[in-house]
């Protein structure tokens, strides 16, 4: 829509706005690393962050939430709860606004789930340029999220003194010019957003040994791969990589009782295809036993199955699962194994 | 109020009738006995709340509904087992119908073999009941069924019904009989050389445990029966019912959508689903 230039000052000044009206989210160090929670004050927003622990999913998909409330009995009641609020979500890097248009598919196609749909209808996503790789583990340039062109109300690249703000919705607009200060970009602006954009690109590397649109194909002859069970030897079935993978969705519900019996809550939590029970049926029967089976399926998963679904790669070379391993699984170079071996 | 695809809609049970030691049949009445509107093949999610949810099939045929339909259950898991502690006039949460029934509309003209195993025979009952209330609309029905023991034998009256009619092949075995049994004894598969059947012609449709789709598709294979006509219906731990929680998901497919029905040409190679 139009081109805003946010000078660093306003930022704060902007953010204790916002407050006032919205839940406001954004990257904050915690300890030696970052997370995205809630912003009390200005100060704890770090958008100078390189990753965080788990990905801003978590403020569209809570780790845990309530679905339902319900009264048992002889008349039992069940009563739908949608836990949404106004939300600014601040200081999105790409990868992951890549990850959240492909939840916004697997949560509105078919059967649309209001839980999720309400809470991203009430988010701004406020979103931020990498100029930096966040560390040697990330590999965005190689699937394609470099950089984004949707899926943000405003986004942001550090022009070094200010910030020049890309408006992409009316939405957008309108929080700026409510709560903030900016003004029009000149052609020196504009001029000056070119040179950071194109300086960046040499900064990051291509870690994948192919081109990304071939993932698809290429697992589609690995079903029988020798690296599943090379992977399945090595992988501890913990389930960290799914709990920080910005594109996983899995859940599980579950009902919790108050201590008369009487009522209670149906939740739901982030569950893992990597976990033992995850295909097991209440008779015993285990769908997806072997650890080598179901780190084949979370592979294919994420470079051949959401793809097929919603017509977008399920990785978005976050790098977030390889940081978190403590069994060392890299899915970059599980990707280039396969390929290697082609 | 919003909707949600989670919210279920509490349903009275009108009646629970123990049939094994295992099974019951819950015969369920939706507020208002408004209809579920269902396919043979579909399933519900049945709720208990503060216990769960699970997937159940219908076991029921679209035409005999009544504003009723039935669910036959065993008790494996929480909310089974708590399920079957529960009395006609009291409520359970219902979510659905979910998922791809039998194309029944495909079936129409050509013969039906059914050879279900054990608990199998729930879900495809209510396929049987639909094509023998349109009877003249098919043309033979063979029912081979088999369960562990006599006493593990469901909906023993429509057994009964169905080896009586005329019109209809039914051929009933167990693995290991008793003092009261006087039927055929033997794994399903050995019913099998009973009947003869145009394969080109023919419909199969089964279900059963996990370990006896190999013997059973063996035979239906082996009688020439295309991969296209042979129909199975699978089952899946599901959390939601509507392609979401990722629980059921058989490869690529989605038991909960794109099944639970299959033909074997869908999933022949598929490793997760046998």
């Amino acid at each position: 829509m139009s081109l805003m230039i946010l000078d660093k000052g306003a930022v704060a000044p902007l953010v204790n706005a916002l407050m006032a009206d919205y839940r406001v989210v954004g990257p904050q160090a915690r300890g030696p690393k970052f997370v995205f929670d809630t912003i009390t004050d200005p100060s704890q927003l770090r958008l100078d962050y390189n990753t965080t622990i788990l990905p801003p999913k978590k403020v569209l998909q809570p780790p845990e939430e309530r679905l339902a409330t319900f009264v048992r009995g002889a008349k039992p009641q069940v009563e739908t709860v949608i836990e949404a609020q106004p939300t600014v979500l601040l200081g999105v890097h790409t990868c992951d606004l890549h990850a959240i248009q492909l939840l916004d598919k697997a949560f509105s196609q078919e059967y649309p789930d209001a839980h999720y749909l309400q809470r991203r209808e009430q988010t701004v996503i406020v979103s931020l340029e990498c100029l930096e790789p966040c560390d040697e583990h990330s590999f965005c340039k190689s699937m394609g999220t470099l950089t984004a062109d949707e899926g943000y109300d405003l986004h942001l690249t550090d022009l070094g003194a200010s910030y020049a703000v890309d408006v992409a919705t009316e939405r957008g607009a309108e929080l700026l010019s409510k709560y903030g200060t900016a003004r029009e970009a000149t052609a020196a602006d504009i001029k000056r957003l070119n040179e950071v954009l194109s300086a960046k690109w040499p900064r990051f590397t291509y870690r994948l040994d192919f081109d990304a649109a071939e993932l698809p194909a290429l697992l589609s002859t690995a079903y029988d791969h020798p690296l599943w069970d090379e992977l399945g030897e090595r992988c501890l079935a913990c389930g960290s990589c799914t709990n920080v993978c910005p594109t996983c969705y899995c859940f599980n519900v579950f009902d919790e009782v108050d201590m008369s019996l009487a009522e209670g809550e149906r939740r739901r939590r982030w569950d893992s295809c990597q976990l033992d029970e995850f295909a097991r049926v209440a008779g015993g029967e285990n769908f997806r036993k072997a650890r080598a089976a179901r780190q084949r399926h979370r592979f294919m998963r994420k470079g051949k199955y959401l793809y097929e679904r919603f017509g977008v790669l399920g990785c978005v070379g976050c790098g977030r699962c390889i940081r978190t391993c403590v069994a060392g699984i890299s899915i970059v170079d599980g990707f280039n194994t396969i390929y290697g071996s082609a | 109020m919003t909707t949600s695809i989670y919210q279920p809609e509490m349903a009275r049970l009108v009646n629970v009738e123990q049939m094994t030691a295992l099974e019951k049949l819950f015969t369920v009445e939706l507020p208002g006995g408004h209809s579920l509107g269902h396919a043979p093949g579909q399933f519900v999610m049945v709720s208990l709340l503060g216990i769960g949810e699970a997937p159940i099939s219908i076991t029921s045929s679209p035409s005999r509904s009544n504003g009723h339909f039935e669910l036959c259950v065993r008790r494996v898991g929480d909310v089974t087992n708590a399920l079957h502690k529960m009395e006609a006039g009291e409520y359970i949460g219902i979510r659905g119908p979910f998922g791809h029934g039998f194309p029944i509309e495909k079936m129409r003209g050509k013969d039906v073999l059914f050879a279900p195993g054990g608990l199998g025979l729930a879900p495809l009952r209510s396929l049987i009941n639909q094509v023998l209330d349109e009877r003249g609309l098919f043309g033979r029905v063979i029912i081979l069924y088999g369960a562990k023991r006599p006493s593990e034998l469901l909906f023993r009256d429509e057994l009964e019904e169905w080896v009586a009619r005329d019109d209809v092949e039914c051929f009933i075995t167990v693995d290991r009989g008793d003092d009261t049994w006087e039927g055929h004894v033997g794994v399903i598969t050995t019913l099998f050389p009973q009947v003869s059947v145009n394969p080109r012609n023919t419909v199969a449709v089964t279900c059963g445990p996990p370990i006896m789709y190999r013997f059973v598709l063996m035979e239906l294979l082996g009688k020439g029966i295309p991969e296209t006509q042979i129909y199975l219906s699978l089952e899946r731990r599901m959390k939601c019912g509507v392609g979401k929680c990722g629980h059921c998901q058989i490869n690529n497919l989605y038991c909960c959508q794109d099944g639970p029905v299959f033909t074997y040409a869908q999933i022949k190679g598929v490793e997760e689903a046998l």
